[in-house]
């Protein structure tokens, strides 16, 4: 059985490769290259599977889910600038909305074991990231 | 290919186990374990799977898919307080969880024919919903 959980969070980014030209990345990126950059409403989807707990009636804990996206996501991104506030962009890894998606399930999941392992639901597992840029630009990853 | 209908009905219920304390209820299920009960506005998705009728090019007559969707889910639980006049919730709670396993289980065998019913997905609020498809 398959849970899923969403969240939302604003954050701002530029889309811009050091190593391309201006003119590369206003081709490749258009208006996300503008210096300034600009700022989307982001809607994030957590979902996680896992076996039926028949005694409660529950695949997880919502209020370990909630507190490990709280963390290593909303806590850190909400209202933030990507490109300057979050360390996996400082350096040269673009903040698409690709990129994004992968750093999100890479810090859930690192975070995952310690908060699960314990837990009544030991077998839940992550499996997949969604994320809405807007509503027409959708990014999807599965777990690990 | 597949093809989702969706509708809507709304229920109360409260998710609450007789045999722990009222600390362990609130701890697992939270607000929902108010003994007075709460209601939402569910949405069910149902996903069937078939390929298009080479004369009608449909998967499925959707009307029959709205009746059968009315009749076993639908006029069952709306505005019903699903604890007390929706069996097995007499018994079982009322997660969403245990609702989408339910629901799967009066479709199942209704959809027999050209298509088949694939996923069941139960949204408790926007923000929260599951995915059940028979395991």
């Amino acid at each position: 059985m398959r849970l899923t959980r969403r969240y939302r969070f604003s954050a701002s980014h530029r889309l811009y490769a050091d190593s391309l030209t201006e003119t590369e990345n206003r081709a490749i990126f258009g208006k996300c290259a503008n210096p300034f950059g600009h700022g989307h409403d982001y809607t994030l989807e957590v979902s996680v599977r896992g076996p039926l707990d028949e005694n409660t009636g529950r695949v997880v804990d919502l209020d370990l889910l909630d507190g490990l996206v709280r963390r290593t996501i909303l806590d850190p991104m909400e209202h933030s600038n990507l490109n300057v506030d979050i360390g996996e962009f400082q350096g040269e890894l673009v903040p698409t909305t690709e990129n994004l998606a992968i750093v999100v399930r890479d810090r859930i999941a690192d975070g995952w074991t310690p908060v699960f392992e314990a837990s009544a639901f030991p077998h839940v597992a992550l499996d997949k990231i969604r994320i809405e840029e807007t509503k027409r630009n959708i990014f999807e990853v599965s777990g690990l | 290919m597949q093809i989702t209908r969706k509708v809507e009905f709304s229920a109360s219920h409260l998710c609450y186990h007789p045999d722990l304390s009222e600390e362990q209820n609130r701890a697992i299920y939270g607000p929902a374990s108010n003994k007075n009960g709460h209601g939402h506005n569910y949405i069910l998705e149902v996903t069937l799977d078939g390929a298009p009728d080479p004369v009608t090019g449909m998967i499925v007559d959707l009307k029959e898919v709205k009746d059968v969707l009315n009749r076993e889910v639908v006029d069952i639980m709306d505005h019903r307080f699903l604890n007390y006049e929706v069996p097995p919730f007499d018994k079982v709670i009322p997660t969403v969880e245990n609702l989408a396993i339910d629901i799967w289980k009066r479709l199942d065998g209704h959809f027999q024919g050209a298509a088949r019913l694939k996923n069941v997905r139960v949204f408790e609020t926007e923000d929260l919903f599951v995915d059940y498809s028979g395991q």
